[in-house]
């Protein structure tokens, strides 16, 4: 890793009683989390209960209106800086269905992202030694960095992709929307190697949203929030997730309406 | 009755048209018409109301060894044979050049270089001009038609374009801001022959280019690719018309602007006739407008008529429409800045295009006009 002695603090996010609207109805009621370098938050919760709300916010989309709350990631609160200013900050959102943009190169993509995170283009040299060695890790095809983004890619291209990207620009820290969905099993093995890869330096939070448990046997998460009606309801320890695996959302979405 | 019969065998959007030398045929426009309703004829600066000529752009050929250039007159017996002017400015401009520029590429000669034709505007007045471009069987040719400086400008291209001939033709509009060009564009393909034309309409107050394409022989191939930027207040307007009227020939139509500042204003009419006898025709066309500010406008209208059920492949796309919040969206996620997020997404709309220009120096310097345009 090109920038490994580079000293990185371990950073921390803080959601404050986070409220978020889309089209004038609230979503997002109040959300609290605090995700520290080193571990790994799992949120799940059934499909509707805002879990993407939540990561489409925290990343700035313009579709989503913050009605209440801070994003404070380091102190800095993300919510007064812009798409592309919090992505500098050390913010990633992995896309659960990342758009195709015609006529731009994933290699020219690529080093445009790296060079604005950083704040530098990358030698040349380097930037193609580390964009084989990430493709190569992920199964990703050489051909692959002279296609168009993300166009006429499969699921699973798609997914390995956004990894890709997640290992290059190295945030500190990272929400995954999604990322299993989609994917089989050999798929999936692979993306989840590539998020022990980024998590193993023990300096990056994972902020992993998912509907499913499958992820949760490659990925294990630290702690395990339960997501309904557009707030946590439940918190624990990886064993959340098992009861949740064997009895299903039914009584939170229950509680929650 | 006599009717049905006509529009069995004349395709509907030809019906009003006449083709004729004399500018007398034509009534001056009053912008009621459907071929003047998008053209705003205040600012022709007369070339609609038979400005007199005072000789305001000078025409020079920079020509491959193998290709012959001749000024002519009028009288020359080889003008007007692949081409009757169809509006009112086009008749003006037939009748109103006084030397022509014939290009000759001999048969099976293969030009070892472009042919650059050099059209500078200096600015004095209406000036009109008449070109002819030939292709005898066989030969092979690249020629660039450049518009630069400030004009009032009218004036007729003919392609001929010979059995088995190949032509490509770049027609650059790099006018001056205040330039007005009306221009007719039209090839004519015998058996065989390809023709590739890319039009970059950058320049200009109102810059009105027709091309148009018909064909004399089956397996005539004609790509037709534009590329227009609209800034504030101008007016780019581009008509194409091709006309299949022999079996098993092939057509593409792909055009693509993009337009920012207040009162930008772009037009694309696309016709694409399949006459009765067009059998097996192959035909498509595309029109895209990507509109960055408010304040701009782009009228967009294809239109297939297809009078034949033997067709290989008919179809036409437009659309206008901003640039994606998804796909600006997705590249600020990764840290890139609004603007060049920006232009990134304007490049790979143009890119496709682009890449349609084999001259490698000629696509590098249409490249940078774009880029110069994004800075803008």
């Amino acid at each position: 890793m090109s920038d490994s002695s580079r000293v990185r603090p371990g950073s921390t996010l803080e959601i404050r009683d986070l409220h978020v609207a889309v089209d004038d109805k609230e979503i997002l009621r109040g959300v609290n989390l605090t995700v520290r370098a080193g571990e790994t938050h799992a949120i799940m919760g059934p499909n509707g209960s805002g879990k993407s709300t939540l990561a489409y916010a925290i990343a700035g989309h313009p579709k989503y209106t913050v009605t209440g709350g801070q994003v404070l990631l380091d102190g800095v609160d993300l919510l007064e800086l812009s798409v592309d200013e919090r992505a500098r900050a050390g913010l990633f959102l992995a896309m659960q269905y990342p758009v195709e943009v015609p006529g731009v190169s994933v290699s020219n993509f690529l080093r445009s992202a790296v060079t604005a995170v950083r704040g530098e283009a990358p030698k040349l040299r380097e930037f193609a030694k580390d964009l084989k060695s990430g493709m190569d890790a992920l199964s990703i095809d050489a051909a692959f960095a002279q296609r168009n983004l993300n166009e006429g890619f499969s699921g699973g291209e798609k997914k390995r992709h956004e990894i890709l990207q997640l290992e290059l620009l190295k945030p500190k820290i990272a929400v995954l929307d999604e990322t299993d969905s989609g994917l089989d099993v050999d798929a999936l093995r692979v993306v989840s190697e590539g998020i022990n890869r980024f998590r193993s330096t023990g300096e990056t939070g994972v902020l992993l949203i998912t509907h499913y448990t499958r992820i949760l046997r490659y990925v294990k998460p630290d702690f395990v929030h339960v997501f309904a009606g557009g707030r946590i309801v439940e918190q624990g320890g990886p064993e959340l997730a098992d009861k949740l695996e064997a009895e299903g959302y039914e009584a939170y979405v229950k509680a929650s309406a | 009755m006599g009717l049905e019969t006509a529009s069995q065998t004349k395709p509907l959007s030809t019906l009003h048209e006449k083709a004729s030398f004399d500018v007398a045929d034509f009534p001056v426009p009053t912008g009621r018409e459907e071929e003047w309703r998008f053209t705003p004829l205040s600012r022709l600066k007369g070339l609609h109301t038979g400005a007199a000529a005072s000789g305001g752009v000078v025409v020079r050929v920079d020509a491959a060894p193998e290709v012959t250039v001749e000024t002519v007159g009028r009288d020359d017996e080889r003008l007007g044979r692949a081409y009757v002017p169809a509006d009112r400015v086009s008749a003006q401009a037939y009748s109103s050049f006084e030397k022509a520029t014939v290009i000759t590429v001999p048969r099976e000669a293969v030009a070892s270089a472009p042919t650059v034709v050099t059209v500078t505007g200096s600015g004095d007045g209406a000036a009109y001009g008449h070109t002819l471009v030939r292709l005898e069987p066989m030969a092979e040719a690249v020629v660039v038609l450049e518009h630069q400086g400030s004009a009032v400008y009218a004036d007729n291209v003919e392609f001929v374009v010979g059995e088995g001939a190949t032509l490509k033709v770049v027609s650059l509009q790099e006018w001056d801001d205040d330039a007005v060009h009306v221009s007719h564009h039209h090839a004519l393909l015998a058996k065989d022959a390809t023709f590739r034309s890319f039009v970059v309409t950058l320049g200009g107050d109102l810059v009105r280019l027709s091309p148009s394409v018909s064909y004399e022989g089956p397996g005539g191939d004609a790509d037709l690719t534009g590329l227009y930027f609209v800034d504030a207040g101008q007016h780019l307007e581009h008509r194409l018309l091709v006309d299949h009227s022999t079996p098993n020939c092939r057509s593409n139509v792909v055009y693509k602007g993009a337009l920012q500042g207040e009162d930008a204003h772009a037009v694309w009419i696309g016709d694409v006739i399949i006459r009765v006898e067009a059998e097996g025709t192959d035909t498509y066309e595309l029109n895209r407008n990507l509109l960055l500010t408010d304040g701009a406008r782009a009228d967009s209208v294809p239109n297939l008529e297809i009078l034949t059920g033997e067709v290989a492949g008919a179809g036409h796309a437009s659309a206008s429409g901003r640039l994606d919040d998804e796909h600006i969206f997705y590249l600020q996620a990764r840290g890139i800045p609004f603007e060049e997020a920006r232009r990134l997404v304007i490049r790979g709309f143009f890119k496709q295009l682009l890449e349609k220009i084999e001259l490698d120096e000629l696509r590098q310097r249409v490249f940078a006009k774009v880029e110069a345009e994004l800075e803008k």
